[in-house]
C-alpha cells in the first residue's frame, strides 16, 4: 500500500506545513490510556492499536493519507484581519499570533488539490490547533475559492471538518460565512459536481449547520463528536445528564444524518470508490456540463505553485 | 407600559400625563396647554434617550417585553392571512410561524420566528427558539412560494435555535444548513427583516435573501452578548463589553455591508408605537417588492450568491 510506504519512509510531508502530532516518543491514547510510540501511531494512521480511538490530526496528515502523491496547496495568501478591533481578555491579533505559534497552518483550513486514486480532487481540511478550527472570513473565502476551482477544473470536492464552530472574534462576518459557503455549494450543486463532507472529531456549531451537513454524501470518523450545540451547552440547558453516546458519529448515523462511518484505514479506498462512481457522468459530458456555471475567479498558475517542487509531476 | 432602566425618566412624565388626562375626563378644567407642554417634554426626553443608546441598551430594546412580534406585523400589514402548519415530517413548531396573505394587492408568503406574549405562550413557542421542524416548515412554505411565484418575506426574531436533546436528535444543524442551501437557489425573491433579535445560526436559518434589512433597535450577530461574555470572558458579567465588541447594531451591520438598509423606528421605539412601526414596515416592504420585481429571476439568483460571496474581510499577503 503506497500510503503506508510513504509514512514509513517519512517522505511526502509538505515542507510548509507542520504535523499536528509532535515528535514525542510516547503518546498516550485519550480513549483507553494505552501508550504508543509515535512510530507505531504513524504506521497505524494515528489510531490507537488497542481501542481504535482516532486521534485528532491536521491537514497535512489527511493530505498524506488521501492523496496519491504530490499535492498543491491553494489560497494560502488569504489571511485573517481584525476588522472589528475585537478584544476580550486577549485581542484577536494576539490570538492569531498564538495560533500561528501552535501550528504552521496559515489558517484554520488548508485547501489542496491532487489525485485521490488517480481522480483529480480538491480537499479542504481543517486545523483544530488554529483557534479551534473556528470559521472566520478566511475559512469562508478559501472554501468559496475551492468551489470555484472545482467548477473551473471539473474536480470533486471533499471538505474534512474539525471545528469548534464560529470564530466569535469576527462576529457577524463569521455568521455570514455559513450563508456564503452554503450559497456557493448550491452553485457547485447546479454544476453537477460531487461534494463529500467528511466529519471528524469535533464538528460543531456553524460549521455543522452549513457546509458539513450539505454533502451529496456525508461520512464521519468513528466516535467523532458531531453537533450543533456542544454537549456542555446542551447539558447546561436541559440540566440533565446526556444519554450515552449522544452526538457521536454513531448516534447521527442511527438518526439518518450520515451515509457512512469509515475507519481511517479504509477512508481513502471508500472515497476513491465513491468518487469513481459520482465523477463518471462528469467526465462523460464534460463540455455541456461545464457551460452551466461560469466561475467567478480561477486561480492563476502562480497561485497554484506546488508546495513540494521536487515531488511535482 | 414596561420601562427599561434607561427609560425610567419617561415613566414619571407619562404618569403625569395620565393624571392630567384623567382630570380632563373628569370635569371642566381645561388642561390643553399643560398637556401639550408635557407632550413636548416627553418627546424631548425620548429624543435625548434614544439618540444616545449604548449597544447593550439596543440589545435590551430588541427584547423589550412590549415590542411587537412577527404575528403582530403580519396582522397589521396583510389582509386575508392564513397561517399554515407543519413540516409534513415530524410536527408543527410554533416557534416559527408562516403562511400566505396579501399586502394590498400583492400575494406573499411570510415566515418568521414568534415569541410569546405571556408565560404560557412563551413556553409553547419556546421563546422563539425553533426546533428542526420549524426550519423545515419554513422551507416547505418557501418551496410553495417558488411554485406559485410568490415573493418570500422573513421576519427574524430569535435568541438562537432550540437547544436540547430533540433539536440535536433531529439535527437542527442539518435543517439550518439545508435552508441556507435551498434559499440560495430559491427561484423567487426573498426579503429578510430582522425585527428583534438576530442571534446566530437560528437567525440565519431563515436569513439568506436578496435584500436584508434591520429595524433600528435590533441586533444581529454570531452569538448573544451574554454567551459571548461567558465563553470569552469566562463570566456572565461582561455582556455590555461583549455587546460593544461584537459590533452588532443595525448601524454597524450596514457599515459592514452585511445588510442593505435600516428601517427607522418611530420616536420612542417600536414598542412605544407598534402601529406606527407596522405602517413604516409595510411601506418599506412594498417599495422593496416593487424594486425587486423588475429584476429577472436568473439575474437575481446570480446576484444573491454574489452578495453573500462578497461577505468577509481578509487580507492578501504576498506568497
Ligand atoms: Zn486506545
Amino acid at each position: 500500500m503506497s500510503w503506508f510506504k510513504r509514512f514509513k519512509e517519512g517522505i511526502q510531508t509538505a515542507t510548509k506545513l507542520k504535523r499536528s502530532i509532535p515528535d514525542g516518543i510516547w503518546i498516550k491514547c485519550k480513549g483507553c490510556g494505552h501508550t504508543l510510540t509515535r512510530k507505531k501511531l504513524v504506521a497505524n494512521l494515528y489510531k490507537c492499536s488497542k481501542c481504535n480511538y482516532h486521534m485528532r490530526i491536521g491537514p497535512v496528515e489527511y493530505f498524506e493519507i488521501l492523496f496519491d502523491g504530490a499535492y498543491q496547496t491553494h489560497f494560502e495568501n488569504t489571511r485573517s484581519v481584525d476588522m472589528l478591533k475585537f478584544k476580550d481578555l486577549k485581542s484577536y491579533p494576539e490570538r492569531l499570533e498564538a495560533a500561528k505559534g501552535r501550528t504552521d497552518s496559515s489558517e484554520a483550513i488548508i485547501v489542496a488539490s491532487g489525485k485521490l486514486n488517480k481522480i483529480p480532487t480538491v480537499i479542504a481540511a481543517m486545523d483544530f490547533n488554529f483557534i479551534g478550527g473556528s470559521m472566520g472570513s478566511v475559512m469562508g473565502e478559501r472554501i468559496s475559492r475551492a468551489i470555484d476551482l472545482c467548477v473551473a477544473e471539473r474536480m470533486p470536492l471533499i471538505i474534512i471538518s474539525k471545528s469548534g464552530g464560529a470564530r466569535m472574534m469576527e462576529a457577524a462576518f463569521s455568521l455570514m460565512q455559513m450563508a456564503k459557503t452554503s450559497a456557493k455549494l448550491a452553485m457547485l450543486h447546479e454544476a453537477g459536481i460531487p461534494y463529500i463532507s467528511y466529519m471528524t472529531d469535533p464538528t460543531t456549531g456553524g460549521v455543522t449547520a452549513s457546509f458539513a451537513m450539505l454533502g451529496d454524501i456525508n461520512i464521519a470518523e468513528p466516535g467523532a463528536l458531531i453537533a450543533f450545540a456542544g454537549p456542555r451547552v446542551v447539558k447546561e440547558t436541559i440540566k440533565k445528564d446526556l444519554p450515552e453516546g449522544f452526538q457521536t458519529a454513531e448516534f447521527l448515523y442511527e438518526k439518518g444524518f450520515l451515509d457512512l462511518i469509515v475507519d481511517r484505514a479504509e477512508v481513502k479506498e471508500r472515497l476513491g470508490q465513491l468518487l469513481a462512481i459520482l465523477c463518471a457522468p462528469m467526465s462523460q459530458n464534460d463540455k455541456t456540463a461545464g457551460a452551466i456555471i461560469e466561475s467567478k475567479e480561477v486561480p492563476s498558475p502562480a497561485e497554484m505553485a506546488p508546495v513540494n517542487q521536487e515531488e511535482a509531476t | 407600559m414596561v420601562y427599561l432602566e434607561f427609560e425610567k425618566p419617561l415613566e414619571k412624565l407619562h404618569s403625569q400625563l395620565d393624571k392630567l388626562q384623567e382630570i380632563v375626563e373628569d370635569g371642566e378644567i381645561d388642561m390643553t396647554d399643560k398637556i401639550k407642554e408635557l407632550e413636548q417634554k416627553i418627546k424631548k426626553k425620548q429624543k435625548e434617550i434614544y439618540s444616545k443608546l449604548t449597544d447593550w441598551q439596543r440589545v435590551q430594546l430588541s427584547r423589550h417585553p412590549e415590542r411587537p412580534y412577527t404575528l403582530y406585523y403580519i396582522n397589521q400589514i396583510t389582509k386575508n392571512f392564513v397561517e399554515l402548519h407543519g413540516d409534513r415530517c415530524f410536527g408543527d413548531d410554533e416557534a416559527i410561524v408562516g403562511g400566505v396573505g396579501m399586502i394590498d394587492n400583492q400575494p406573499v408568503v411570510i415566515i418568521g420566528q414568534q415569541k410569546g406574549i405571556n408565560t404560557k405562550e412563551r413556553q409553547r413557542r419556546n421563546f422563539g427558539m425553533a426546533n428542526p421542524e420549524g426550519y423545515r416548515k419554513a422551507l416547505r412554505l418557501m418551496k410553495m412560494a417558488e411554485k406559485f411565484k410568490l415573493p418570500v418575506i422573513t421576519f427574524v426574531d430569535t435568541p438562537g435555535a432550540a437547544c436540547g436533546l430533540e433539536a440535536e436528535e433531529r439535527s437542527v444543524a442539518q435543517a439550518i444548513a439545508n435552508n441556507l442551501f435551498e434559499m440560495a437557489r430559491l427561484r423567487t425573491p426573498i426579503l429578510v427583516y430582522v425585527i428583534g433579535e438576530g442571534a446566530s445560526g437560528g437567525a440565519i436559518g431563515i436569513g439568506l435573501g436578496d435584500r436584508v434589512f434591520m429595524l433600528e433597535n435590533t441586533w444581529y450577530s454570531v452569538i448573544s452578548p451574554e454567551s459571548c461574555s461567558s465563553i470569552l470572558w469566562r463570566s456572565w458579567d461582561y455582556k455590555q463589553q461583549a455587546a460593544e465588541a461584537l459590533k452588532l447594531t443595525a448601524k454597524d451591520m450596514l457599515g459592514f455591508k452585511i445588510i442593505d438598509g435600516i428601517v427607522q423606528e418611530p420616536l420612542g421605539g417600536a414598542h412605544y408605537n407598534p402601529e406606527g412601526m407596522a405602517k413604516l414596515l409595510k411601506k418599506h416592504i412594498k417599495k422593496q417588492l416593487k424594486d425587486i420585481s423588475t429584476i429577472a429571476i436568473e439575474e437575481l439568483l446570480v446576484q444573491r450568491v454574489e452578495k453573500f460571496d462578497k461577505m468577509g474581510e481578509f487580507e492578501t499577503v504576498e506568497s
